[in-house]
């Protein structure tokens, strides 16, 4: 894992303070955007769950990144725990009426513990062997959602169906500005989360395990619990993002996460930067963009160079990941990165 | 009991493919530390090239001989091309360049030949034989083809030159570099020979499971889930976990079906076959890391 590095130390330079003005300028602007168009219509509400949509994956993919590329473990299969936070939502307002708001940390404890537990004996396991057990775990997810069982719950293959919460205080807007203002609400809570957990004492022996495990053992950080708690909180966010998909798109079924769902969210954190922040906002818009566009980008493509078949997104997906595993390692974030890092001394002096 | 000798023979069956998947993912194994994530997706698309080839007009038997030359290629080139640039980078863009790989067999496959389901001969006679009762012919078919495979792998890593070498390159890199052996074709040999096994086991098992992108997900994981209860660094050991796992898998829907019609209580059946192979995969890991036969790998500081 020595090839990941942190794109930006934080540091209190005064650039570094300018660039977060701009951040929460930007923040601002992003939460105004609802009450600007207001019922105007020129954003339409399609786009807004776009956007929404865009925002949730973006926190999956930061759960991926603080596991991968802060902690140095692999999951293939994280589609799961984003299944256990969508169904944790759906079921608690299908069946037992729970405000769709409140079944948001119950599906981050929920997962955090699930999470923790799958860590456990996941702690023996390094580099290949994780891969593959959650690669196991990604194949095998569908078919436990359809358990006998749980289907009183789940309502088996049929899924549930949910309708999103009106917006309270007779606030002028539409039910997807609403929601798209709450994922927003979310979504800046957990990246905060996230920053102030990697800048702590506990965050950097997060990333000294991943840059030598053994060394940081040796200095006195207990790896194995470390590596299990980051594994629940990895889960934990990935969760919140599963519960916040069942409230905005409305729906969950088995087959919503099927292994498709755990590499998109790996894709996501490859082509945004696995060690990186703005990467996981990068590969959140990245996983959506594909999800929405690459069936006619991939059409409009094979036209293009007159291919006799029709090529289908995943060709797409799998050409992406190899040739960014070549050209940018570091993902989008990482390869910005090394070009401001390449500008700075010049302008510098 | 009848049922149980029916249920074990469908076992074994099912676990000669899982045997020569998990002989195909060890191949690569031992030779690069490199867990394949893309091999049932290999595997899947040689199955359809055979299957073009037959729709074509060719008999079984050479268009199966025809794929194995075609997948030993094509395992071959993405070891050459696409792995040999990346020797020595982080797990990470191991394993994402394997899912990649995945990714693009997958849709490839689906975009050629499209979803569809579609039958694959087989090519056993369906004839009755004393015993069949109990196992039908492709079945004992699947098992011979994989025993004969198996011994045909095994005489070639023990008795040709070609093999020695590409042993000595799997267990010593340096000395074997030293000796004489081109190591870095020796890896990519070993590509192209778990792709042929590959297809052998993907013609084997489509008459079975049907030909669709899709068909092997469930049995590359039962391919890893033997290749670790024997342990993934030995090929013999391979091979027996897969016909384990294969019996076992048969044995759990089984009792499941028979403590449900004793007790009335539904636990595990067929629904469960990949959440089985999946407790399988991380018992083993977590328990035994090394499986049954294994070495432990010591980790030098």
């Amino acid at each position: 894992m020595t090839a990941i590095t942190s794109a930006a130390p934080m540091t209190d330079d005064p650039r570094r303070s300018l660039g977060s003005y701009a951040m929460i300028g930007l923040l601002v602007l992003a939460a105004a955007l609802p009450f600007l168009v207001g019922k105007s219509g020129w954003i339409s509400n399609f786009t807004f769950l776009q956007l929404s949509l865009m925002i949730v994956y973006a926190i999956a993919v930061l759960g991926l990144n603080l596991l991968t590329g802060f902690n140095g473990q692999i999951s293939l299969g994280h589609g799961a725990f984003f299944a256990v936070g969508a169904y944790t939502a759906a079921i608690l307002i299908d069946q037992y009426s729970v405000n769709a708001w409140l079944t948001l940390p119950i599906a981050a404890i929920l997962c955090f513990v699930i999470g923790y537990l799958f860590g456990l004996p996941a702690l023996r396991l390094e580099g290949h062997y994780l891969a593959l057990a959650t690669f196991g775990l990604a194949i095998a997810v569908p078919q436990m959602l359809k358990y006998r069982h749980l289907e009183p719950f789940t309502n088996g293959v049929m899924g549930i169906n949910l309708i999103k919460p009106d917006p309270p205080f007779g606030l002028p807007l539409s039910s997807d500005q609403w929601m798209y203002l709450a994922v927003l609400v979310v979504a800046v809570f957990m990246f905060w989360m996230a920053r102030n957990l990697l800048n702590s004492r506990p965050g950097r022996a997060m990333t000294a395990i991943r840059d030598h495990t053994m060394a940081a053992g040796t200095m006195g950080i207990d790896t194995s619990r470390y590596k299990a708690t980051v594994f629940g909180i990895s889960a934990l966010y990935v969760g919140v993002a599963g519960a916040l998909h069942a409230i905005i798109f409305e729906f969950v079924s088995p087959d919503s996460f099927r292994f498709e769902l755990s590499i998109a969210i790996l894709v996501g954190a490859v082509v945004g930067g696995v060690a990186s922040l703005p990467g996981a906002v990068i590969g959140g818009i990245f996983v959506q963009f594909i999800e929405k566009y690459a069936d006619a980008m991939t059409k409009k493509i094979s036209q293009a160079i007159h291919l006799p078949l029709e090529l289908q997104p995943w060709t797409l997906y799998g050409l992406t990941l190899i040739v960014l595993i070549y050209v940018m390692p570091g993902g989008i974030a990482g390869g910005l990165a090394m070009l401001w890092a390449k500008i700075k001394p010049r302008q510098g002096g | 009991m009848e049922q149980l000798i029916q249920q074990i023979a469908s076992g074994l069956a099912s676990g000669a493919i899982y045997a020569l998947l998990a002989l195909a993912l060890v191949m690569i194994f031992t030779a690069t530390d490199h867990l394949n994530f893309a091999q049932g997706e290999m595997a899947m698309f040689s199955t359809y090239v055979c299957w073009q080839l037959i729709q074509l007009g060719v008999p079984f038997w050479p268009a199966l001989g025809l794929t194995i030359v075609f997948s030993f290629i094509l395992g071959l080139s993405i070891e050459r091309i696409i792995l040999r640039p990346l020797h020595g980078s982080p797990i990470l863009s191991i394993v994402v360049v394997f899912i990649g790989l995945l990714a693009i067999f997958h849709s490839l496959a689906g975009s050629i030949w499209s979803h569809t389901i579609k039958t694959f001969p087989s090519p056993f006679p369906n004839v009755s034989f004393a015993g069949s009762g109990y196992i039908g012919a492709h079945q004992i078919g699947m098992i011979a083809v994989s025993l004969i495979m198996l011994f045909a792998l095994f005489a070639f890593f023990r008795f040709t030159p070609l093999g020695l070498a590409m042993r000595a390159a799997a267990q010593n890199p340096v000395s074997a570099r030293l000796v004489g052996v081109r190591v870095d074709w020796m890896l990519a040999l070993g590509w192209g020979l778990a792709a042929s096994i590959g297809a052998v086991a993907g013609a084997m098992v489509a008459p079975v499971v049907y030909l669709e992108p899709n068909m092997m997900a469930s049995i590359l994981l039962y391919g890893f889930a033997g290749a670790l209860v024997g342990g993934i660094s030995s090929p013999g050991g391979a091979v027996f976990g897969g016909f384990l796992v294969g019996v076992l898998e048969n044995l759990v829907a089984y009792f499941g079906n028979l403590t449900e019609k004793a007790f009335g209580i539904y636990i595990v059946g067929n629904g469960e076959k990949l959440t089985v192979a999946l407790i399988i995969v991380i018992a083993i890991l977590t328990l035994k890391p090394a499986g049954l036969f294994g070495r432990t790998t010591v980790k030098r500081v």
